[in-house]
């Protein structure tokens, strides 16, 4: 009897390969307990509101005058919102063509595309030009676009980092291309080292693979290291010498934690480094308002910016943006706000310092309690999260648990987060859904539980660790709370 | 409502084919339009027909990896009309028109290419956009000082919602499939629409229905050996995303004669076609109401089709945006859902997909990019690929969800709100059924065209009759003949329209697709317009 339409096995091959372990199997089980009354700590996926941060005032203000634009003929409007904020509602609505209820430009409203480009240029002390900046529904929206023009078939490859964000393995799966690994190195503090790249290229090409894109994710994604100036000349030179397109994912860059190496834009080192790279390298670079002190998420709005590359080109990836339409108007307006914030002077500065400062200063504090709750732990070595929102523990697991795994029909990292799972309801990610060197295991975790909540948390860890490795372990049979 | 692109210069395409990038079984059709450029280009490039001198000279260096000749060619392949060369001279106009208005025999343009009700007046329903206010800034709700601002089951709405959203978080990733309490609420709105239950499970919230088209095309084409049965005319999305995933669009014709009526044997001879050229067909697309051609199936019809997907084994892909308009009285919108199941079919019979969307019915909100899609009849191991695929994404814009949500349940009689609603909905539905009928009436009125009436949708689709003279001045212009028509349109009289080809047509007809949304007192201007253009055109080009 021949196969219908929809029976698994006639299915798409390059569905059924792609996986997204964010919101896999250990989510998925999480989910589960959850149902059945267990109470669980989602720290599978950088989602800030969900663990208790607030959304920031104004743009909240903002976008609600703009949802019910009725509101602004109230005489009595003054007394419910600042002024400021009745002001840029109106602002924002009449850079739209019909309010939010209206399709934009493909490529997003131009004058918030152009708030945008200020935004890029007051950062990095150089032009950016509006035309080549697209709003999208979320980044990762944006990811897809670009990759769906650079990926060929199965012989193009795309350099993507180890461990990296599985949106990139999944995109490229579904797009039927080739992943290229290049690792980062642990004992480095997940620093790049060119000649990996150079040996991952070199072996790429030994298989007939044609590559043809490098994704950089700064800060990093699980691992949180940030690029320092020296490491990004670097790249740049590297995807010049290599007729690469370099893929700048820069989500996290105002998540920094340490004073050493402050977030710089790829498109600045690029063009302080002048011809001939300057004007030879192609970048897209990659920003959201998701991630930062916002945690938008829910909201879907992000952009890419287009360096170098050719007017064609362009207009080709404005037709598959024209695909999709057009963003959604809000996410749009929330982007807007993000790039040109309340300034000294406006009646919610005070406000949107206030608490800005207080999320960014939570989650730099965050950070070190989570690494040094970490460290503190026999088995658990863990690199200090420099920047974006994760933690990523190396968890040196012994080979009783390791055979356990095997039993249960487990990758052993998966092995272990389940059991964490079910033991203090805390959901993570194993470190094979972000890829890892081989027999070296990890798992991601969130710093985003909220302040008062983490020394519990950690505790909840330490105690299940320490009866694991009892119970697997050798020689760790005595409790170090 | 949609846009959709002037379709790819033929000049790109003979140049992408004469590198050999790709053989496909090209059932793209070739455009003899001029090529597509981003609006900041020259307007020199526009009016250029040969495209050598026009590549600059950084696109040549095939060496760069972002080239034309280096991207996908499905990405070149693919053709979807948003904004062609016609939408290009009009903002051009439209700028020249703050400083030159004496240049004009017009005033404004006046854009009938795109359905985007709200950019041209139509006004959002009140209720939908107080709950989403209060939503957006939660301390609206707090505020006695607020009662007075927002109606009372607004209010009770947006706490219900709320209370539904883990830790009220409305700026957090949801589920991938969308918020559950949500999607009880809509599979309640699918059941008292149908009469048939919903599952909330079978439920997948996307950024407007477009992007549960791309999964769908995503999951079912795996080569161009996968074919899609698409109408012609259609809306370009379909054959957009059939290309971008290197399918095959199996294109069955519409016919214009019976009201756009669907003939289960065209159906057949298409299927048996493509299956004589090795094509596995997959899935057969039908929107309902039609775009661009409005018509409304019967239930007949309907039953008929379901009994065909049923019996070749193909999916059934049912567009419903536009199940909110309908403007005749003899014709009803029926969901495939409660045909299928009215015929005694279940999970077991029919593989069906349903799409609805926040952008079209009475409340027009394009720009909120918020939409659904109900999948039945698969397997649950199938189900958690689609789960898969929406989790890569990680969730829809939040904001969407409670939307589809609202149109789905919208105020009850009772509700504090109704007695408004209900005027805000029944106004815009009878404005539009009135323009339609208008619209329609004036066009069947100009010499050499005759048109359809539009049963639903936002579209009118008239037949140009073009006299031999006209066609041959296309021919010298290199263009297609609808749109050099639509080009003198525009430059006559301010008024924007999408040639046929943007939509297919049966090969040597021409057609044009206007919306019916233009407020009501613009209405009989641009009759009017209309009308001495099409004489002084027939003047100048009958035979």
């Amino acid at each position: 009897m021949s196969l219908k339409a929809l029976d698994y096995e006639s299915l798409n091959e390059n569905v059924k390969n792609c996986q997204y372990a964010v919101r896999g199997e250990l989510y998925l089980r999480a989910s589960e307990l959850q149902k059945e009354g267990k109470k669980i700590i989602f720290t599978n996926v950088g989602n800030p509101h969900a663990l208790g941060q607030k959304p920031l005032t104004f743009p909240r203000q903002v976008v609600a005058l703009c949802q019910a634009p009725f509101l602004l003929d109230d005489p009595n409007i003054g007394m419910i919102f600042p002024a400021d904020a009745i002001a840029r509602a109106k602002h924002y609505l009449s850079l739209t063509s019909g309010g939010l209820g209206a399709y934009s430009d493909s490529r997003g409203i131009p004058g918030v595309r152009k708030e945008v480009a200020e935004f890029i240029e007051r950062r990095d002390g150089y032009p950016s030009d509006p035309e080549l900046i697209f709003l999208t529904d979320g980044a990762s929206k944006g990811v897809m676009q670009i990759l769906n023009c650079v990926i060929r078939g199965q012989k193009d490859g795309i350099l993507v980092p180890v461990p990296q964000y599985p949106l990139y393995s999944a995109t490229i799966s579904l797009l039927g291309g080739t992943l290229v690994p290049y690792y980062l190195e642990e004992s480095e503090n997940w620093g790049l080292d060119v000649n990996n790249l150079r040996q991952s290229v070199a072996q790429a090409r030994s298989q007939g693979i044609t590559v043809r894109a490098m994704v950089i994710i700064n800060p990093g994604n699980p691992t949180g290291q940030c690029l320092s100036e020296a490491n990004l000349r670097e790249i740049l030179r590297f995807c010049c010498d290599e007729r690469l397109v370099l893929l700048g994912d820069e989500v996290y860059q105002q998540n920094i934690y340490q004073d050493e190496r402050p977030f710089i834009s790829s498109k600045k080192v690029l063009m302080d480094m002048g011809a001939p790279f300057s004007k030879e390298v192609q970048l897209i670079s990659f920003h959201t308002v998701s991630k930062g002190y916002w945690g938008e998420c829910g909201q879907r709005g992000g952009y890419f910016e287009m360096t170098n590359i050719p007017p064609r080109t362009v207009e080709e990836i404005y037709k598959v943006a024209s695909i999709a339409l057009s963003p959604n108007v809000s996410a749009q307006i929330f982007m807007g706000l993000m790039v040109s914030p309340p300034k000294p002077g406006d009646i919610s500065y005070d406000q949107f310092v206030r608490e800005s400062k207080g999320i960014l200063e939570s989650l730099r504090r965050r950070a070190r309690m989570m690494t040094d709750g970490f460290n503190s732990c026999k088995n658990v070595v863990c690199n200090f999260t420099e920047g974006a929102m994760y933690s990523f523990p190396q968890i040196k697991l012994p080979s009783k648990a390791i055979e356990a795994a095997k039993q249960a029909g487990k990758v052993p990292d998966v092995f272990y987060c389940l059991k964490l799972l079910e033991a203090t309801g805390i959901s993570t990610v194993p470190g094979s859904g972000f890829g890892q060197k081989e027999g070296v295991f990890h798992l991601r975790t969130t710093i985003l539980p909220a302040e008062e909540e983490m020394p519990e948390i950690m505790d909840s860890f330490k105690k299940f660790n320490d009866e694991f490795m009892s119970q697997y372990g050798d020689n760790f049979g005595y409790s170090r709370m | 409502m949609r846009r959709f692109v002037i379709g790819q210069a033929k000049n790109l395409i003979d140049q992408s084919r004469r590198r050999q990038l790709h053989h496909h079984k090209n059932l793209s059709f070739v455009s003899l339009i001029p090529p597509f450029s981003a609006p900041s280009d020259s307007s020199s490039r526009h009016l250029s027909s040969s495209s050598s001198s026009d590549m600059s000279a950084s696109d040549s260096s095939s060496s760069l990896p972002v080239t034309l000749d280096t991207i996908n060619p499905k990405v070149i392949k693919c053709e979807y009309a948003v904004r062609g060369e016609i939408v290009n001279i009009a903002q051009k106009l439209q700028e020249d028109l703050k400083t030159n208005k004496d240049a004009y025999p017009f005033d404004e343009i006046i854009y009938c290419n795109i359905g985007n009700p709200q950019s041209l007046g139509q006004q959002p329903i009140t209720f939908f956009r107080e709950v989403l206010a209060l939503c957006s800034y939660t301390a609206l709700l707090d505020e006695s000082a607020t009662h007075g601002l927002f109606s009372s089951d607004s209010i009770e709405r947006a706490w219900k919602i709320l209370d539904q959203i883990p830790g009220r978080a409305t700026g957090a990733y949801s589920h991938s499939q969308g918020i559950k309490g949500l999607r009880d609420a809509i599979a309640d709105g699918i059941e008292a629409r149908d009469g048939f239950p919903a599952d909330p499970n079978d439920i997948f919230m996307t950024d407007g229905a477009s992007p549960g088209v791309h999964m769908m095309m995503q999951l079912l084409i795996t080569s161009e050996k996968d074919g899609i049965l698409c109408p012609i005319p259609q809306y370009p999305l379909y054959s957009a995303s059939i290309a971008l995933h290197g399918g095959t669009l199996v294109p069955y014709y519409l016919d214009e004669a019976s009201g756009w009526g669907l003939e289960i044997s065209e159906l057949k001879k298409q299927l048996e076609d493509a299956r004589s050229k090795g094509i596995t067909v997959r899935a057969l697309a039908v929107i309902n109401p039609g775009n661009p051609t409005g018509q409304v199936l019967s239930e007949e019809n309907q039953r008929d089709v379901v009994n065909f997907c049923k019996q070749e084994g193909l999916v059934l892909l049912a567009d419903e945006v536009y199940q909110e308009n309908v403007y005749v009285p003899d014709k009803k919108f029926h969901s495939f859902k409660k045909v299928a199941r009215s015929m005694g079919y279940g999970e077991k019979d029919l593989a069906l997909v349903s799409f609805q969307s926040v952008s079209k019915g009475y409340y027009g909100e394009c720009g909120k990019r918020g939409g659904y899609m109900e999948v039945t009849g698969f397997t649950s191991d199938v189900r958690e690929q689609i789960y898969k695929m929406a989790s890569v994404n990680l969730c829809s814009n939040i904001s969407g969800q409670i939307l589809a949500s609202l149109i789905m349940s919208p105020p009850k009689p009772g509700d504090d709100s109704y007695e408004s609603y209900i005027a805000e909905k029944d106004g815009i539905l009878s404005s539009l059924a009135r323009r339609a009928k208008t619209l329609e009436e004036a066009l069947n009125k100009l010499e050499g065209v005759t048109c359809n009436r539009a049963e639903g949708a936002m579209y009118l689709f008239p037949c140009l009759h073009l006299p031999q003279k006209a066609i041959a001045a296309a021919e010298a212009e290199k263009t297609a003949p609808d749109n050099f028509y639509c080009k003198r349109l525009l430059k006559a009289t301010g008024i924007v329209v999408v040639p046929g080809s943007g939509f297919r047509q049966v090969p040597g007809t021409w057609h044009f697709r206007c919306t019916i949304l233009p407020q009501e007192d613009k209405i009989p201007a641009i009759v009017d317009r209309l009308t001495a253009f099409h004489q002084s055109f027939m003047d100048e080009f009958r035979d």
